[in-house]
């Protein structure tokens, strides 16, 4: 089931005559390439809009799964403060690798995570963006391999940093340490929420996948009984083995129902609650982000406050030759001069996350309530169709069975 | 990713308030882990003593469960505690009754209906429909199993103060005329269980007899763990309630003698098997060497290992001929249609193993999915809370309800589950007692080819006797006045021929009489069997659809009050 979101910029009617801006876009078709061990998937990405930015109104590119990749981390990179939409697991087992569902879940994955982008404000102005979506399949791939060697030169930075912050960030939920971290109380109330949030959630969702099994196995287990009661009918020749025939036939039926629950249920309501715990994760890699910047900004201003301070002693203990001193005195402020322009550089980026946050939370819990109600209203959808199946089928039986009574007595 | 780091040392935190969690919303009986096994035993442990039997019923069910009894409909109010359990008034749950599952759907067929999900084993019910009761419609022979107890072995114990047995109070009420009583209880230990059914596998040859729980070899220290002899208990009440449930058997002395006989068994124990070999061995020489007819009362039992050594031997024999020799039996199993009857005993053994086993899957897996959808619930609970208490924004608090609802939804999906899968397990659970049942019915057949065998080898005797006569008459005639030893030989050799022919004919005589209780059974079985199988089936299929109903209905009502978030596409 494709989502198709019609976007609007900011506005907030839906599809409507060309006069409104609109970014719409879609990914489908997965296709399977290349052989062997560098088999993988490719997939169709169609974009309608009628944005002045953009080439056209229509353009269709190949993408696959690292494209994608390489648009969240310059996205990341970009817009700190941002929460990122997640995309889809990276990894999977080896065999499960190219299975209709898993590719099936990618693709619905990373369709939303598209359109979640080309909806957000500020995201869909990115570069990067449009580059995503416009660029021929080489240009894509050279960008594609640049930007991993860019990566690679500061992974170890950017983990380290990541894991740093995250040491602190629990020592401090912990109440461990006090290091260089901003003293908010309500900014401690949110990484608070975030992190138990997590785990949360994460629960719901396990229990979600263990559900899809146990449609599954409950499917199978129907299945096998409808067989054996066809055989039991078999070896009866009277009412009775009829009886036992049509029940195994009616179970057999309704096992093919609970199987495509199960399928329906792994799409629409297991893969949402994962959804929920990636989207936490990316807010955790915010934090960071933030906790990050604002270590910048302390230290560039600790580091200004230091010098400047070495700069009155300076002053007040200045040598006799006025001229020495003046000289000194230059040389030393030059530095201050340009760590001055570079701490506010980093208070800017660091006001900026904090403002991005403020806004990113507020659509983010509209977000997450709205994807979850969709999710349940599937859920239960879901569930009372498989019920009334249920009913349905084995009421359906009860005429015969009740002819039978009549027949031996 | 950077969350699985947090995620494991945050579960063991979040597991430990699970039981907290647990206790919050559901009362003890919906508590999450009551495995399969619990529902069995609780299902055998539900008091019967509160379900008066009515005139109609020939016999009280196995699992005689309040629920289950059509003429007390008061019954339904008051459901079994391990079943449809009245929770506290919780603003989350409705108390669910059982009425509900089985009225609301189907207005106008009460009784019926509720006959329907009746114990299997209730043969016949007071509606008119199932009626299988004949003649005996006011007996009633009611017994119960229980009490353990342990004693010593007072005497002959190698070890001081070792041999220790259990023994059960078997309690019997009944108003049936041979039985001089109506209410009496005696103490015995399964010993006398094992000579119980013994005895009457003797006596009752060519019947389908309930086979007996199984003596299984165990240590004393298992045999002091309360599950093992709780199981045992179980299973004794089970069989000696089939046996009273059988037509012949429950009016036999065996049995009587089994309830009401206060003290020691008086019922002949069996020997055991080193004895008899030193019978045996004894009675061999004899026998080879001088000519020993097997006499005719002993022909009316299968030939014993040890004992009948030399009978033993004769009728190997003869099988061997018949399986591998050039000539046709003298006597052969010539009933074409007992011979297709068996073939389909054979078929539908194999077929109700089967479904036997797959309907343990099944149950299985309507538990785990009663489980998981619990797990799920409280999950939910755990996250509403959670969201509510840290609610800073409106979208917050909306989706905390949702979660609420869901939750509650799921957590009463899980109930009916859970209900759903007692009901099938006491429904299904014919499968299983049919199963058992094959074994009887097995040891009926072999009871008739065994008699079968023993006449076959008499007949062949006969003629050999037969031949050997004529060769020592030809032989002797040839001598003008008669040899006088061959004289005494062929004396000795009449008599023989005349002890052997009385032996065949009583042989003949219980072959037939086999066979007659084999057709008479076979006819029973046939019928009960399309009975309780009817019911069976009747009985899971509405327990089913109602119980379906209700889920259907739970996730109806979610599924309305999310209906806001329904997407236009697809």
């Amino acid at each position: 089931m494709e989502q198709q979101r019609s976007v609007s910029g900011s506005s907030q009617s839906p599809r409507s005559p060309s006069s409104q801006p609109f970014l719409s876009v879609s990914v489908t078709d997965p296709v399977k390439l290349g052989n062997g061990v560098q088999a993988y998937i490719s997939y169709r990405v169609i974009t309608k809009t009628n944005l002045p930015e953009y080439q056209g109104p229509e353009k269709i590119v190949i993408r696959r799964y690292s494209d994608f990749v390489w648009l969240r981390d310059r996205l990341f990179e970009k817009y700190k403060g941002v929460f990122i939409p997640p995309l889809p697991e990276k990894s999977a087992v080896e065999k499960f690798r190219f299975s209709a569902e898993f590719i099936e879940l990618r693709r619905q994955g990373l369709d939303i995570f598209i359109n979640r982008i080309a909806s957000h404000n500020e995201l869909q102005q990115s570069d990067d963006l449009r580059t995503f979506l416009q660029a021929d399949e080489e240009t894509m791939e050279r960008l594609r391999s640049q930007d991993t060697g860019i990566f690679k030169k500061r992974p170890a930075d950017f983990l380290q940093i990541i894991k740093d912050v995250q040491t602190k960030m629990s020592d401090v939920v912990l109440g461990k340490e006090k290091p260089v971290e901003e003293s908010n109380a309500e900014y401690e109330k949110l990484k608070h929420y975030i992190f138990e949030l997590e785990n949360h959630v994460a629960e719901a969702q396990k229990h979600a996948y263990r559900l899809v099994k146990r449609h599954r196995e409950y499917g199978q287990s129907l299945s096998e009984l409808g067989k054996s009661f066809k055989l039991l009918g078999a070896c009866e020749s009277n009412d009775v083995g009829k009886a036992f025939c049509d029940l195994g036939a009616k179970s057999e039926a309704i096992s093919i129902k609970l199987q495509k629950e199960a399928q329906h249920l792994l799409m629409n309501f297991e893969e949402p609650l994962k959804d929920y715990v990636r989207a936490v994760q990316s807010i955790k890699a915010t934090i960071a982000e933030r906790a990050n910047a604002f270590k910048q900004h302390c230290e560039l201003a600790e580091t200004i406050r230091l010098k400047e301070i070495a700069l009155d002693k300076l002053m007040l203990t200045r040598s006799e030759r006025v001229g020495e001193a003046e000289h000194e005195y230059k040389e030393a402020s030059q530095p201050i001069l340009s760590l001055k322009a570079a701490s506010e550089e980093a208070t800017t980026r660091y006001e900026t996350i904090v403002r991005r946050m403020n806004e990113e939370m507020v659509r983010f819990q509209d977000e997450k309530t709205n994807d979850i109600g969709i999710a349940f209203h599937e859920f239960a959808k879901g569930q009372a169709r498989l019920a009334n199946a249920f009913a349905d089928a084995w009421r359906s039986l009860l005429p015969k069975l009740d002819a039978c009574s009549l027949d031996t007595s | 990713m950077m969350g699985s780091e947090n995620q494991s040392f945050q579960e063991a935190h979040l597991y430990a308030s699970k039981e907290d969690m647990e206790n919050l919303v559901l009362d003890d009986s919906l508590n999450g882990n009551k495995s399969y096994s619990n529902y069995r035993s609780a299902l055998s442990s539900i008091s019967d003593s509160h379900h008066p039997l009515s005139a109609p019923v020939v016999v009280t069910s196995v699992d005689s469960d309040p629920l289950l009894a059509p003429p007390s409909y008061r019954d339904f109010q008051n459901p079994g505690p391990a079943i449809a359990s009245a929770a506290p008034d919780n603003s989350y749950l409705d108390p669910p009754s059982y009425a509900d599952v089985i009225f609301s759907p189907f207005d106008g067929n009460n009784f019926n209906d509720a006959n329907g999900v009746d114990s299997p084993s209730k043969r016949s019910d007071n509606s008119g429909s199932f009626s299988r009761s004949s003649s005996s419609n006011s007996e009633y022979i009611k017994i119960t199993v229980s009490n353990p107890q342990k004693e010593q072995e007072t005497s002959n114990s190698l070890v001081p103060g070792g041999n220790t047995y259990v023994t059960y109070l078997i309690s019997t009420r009944t108003n049936l005329p041979d039985f001089g009583g109506s209410e009496f209880s005696v103490r015995r230990r399964f010993r006398d269980v094992v000579t119980l059914s013994d005895r009457l596998a003797e006596s009752y040859r060519g019947f389908f007899v309930p086979p007996r729980p199984d003596k299984s070899v165990v240590e004393s220290q298992v045999m002091q763990k309360q599950e093992f002899v709780e199981q045992r208990r179980v299973a004794l009440e089970k069989y000696l309630r089939r046996l009273a449930e059988h037509p012949v058997i429950k009016k036999s002395d065996e049995l009587k003698v089994f309830l009401q006989v206060q003290g020691k068994l008086p019922l002949p124990t069996t020997t055991d098997v080193a004895s008899r070999m030193l019978d045996g061995a004894v009675k061999l020489p004899k026998q080879l060497f001088t000519e020993s007819a097997v006499a005719p009362h002993e022909v009316v039992q299968p030939a014993k290992g040890g004992r009948d050594l030399l009978r033993l031997f004769k009728e190997l024999k003869q099988s061997m001929a018949n399986d591998w020799g050039a000539s046709k039996p003298p006597l052969v199993e010539e009933d074409k249609e007992f011979m297709e009857k068996k073939e389909k005993m054979h078929d539908l053994e194999q077929q109700l193993s089967l479904a036997s086993q797959q309907a343990e899957s099944l149950v299985k897996a309507q538990q785990d999915m009663g489980e998981t959808l619990g797990e799920l619930g409280l999950a939910f609970i755990k996250l509403t809370k959670f969201e509510t208490e840290e609610a800073v924004s409106n979208a917050q608090k909306v989706r905390a309800a949702d979660m609420k609802g869901l939750a509650t939804a799921a957590v009463k999906a899980s109930r009916f589950y859970r209900e759903l899968n007692a009901q099938t397990v006491k429904h299904l659970d014919t499968l299983h007692e049919y199963l058992g049942l094959m074994l009887a019915v097995n040891s009926a057949f072999s009871d008739r080819s065994s008699a079968l065998l023993t006449v076959q080898t008499l007949l062949s005797e006969l003629e050999s006797l037969q031949s050997r006569t004529e060769k020592l008459e030809v032989a002797s005639s040839k001598i003008f006045g008669g040899d006088r030893s061959r004289i005494r030989k062929l004396e000795e050799l009449k008599e023989t021929i005349r002890v052997t022919e009385d032996a065949k004919h009583v042989a003949i005589r219980e072959y037939e009489r086999i066979k007659e209780n084999n057709k008479c059974e076979l006819e029973r079985f046939d019928k009960e069997r399309d009975s309780d199988f009817l019911n069976m089936l009747k009985g899971f299929v509405l327990n089913q659809v109602g119980y379906a109903e209700k889920i259907a209905n739970v996730w109806a009502k979610v599924a309305e009050d999310t209906s806001g978030y329904a997407r236009e596409s697809c």
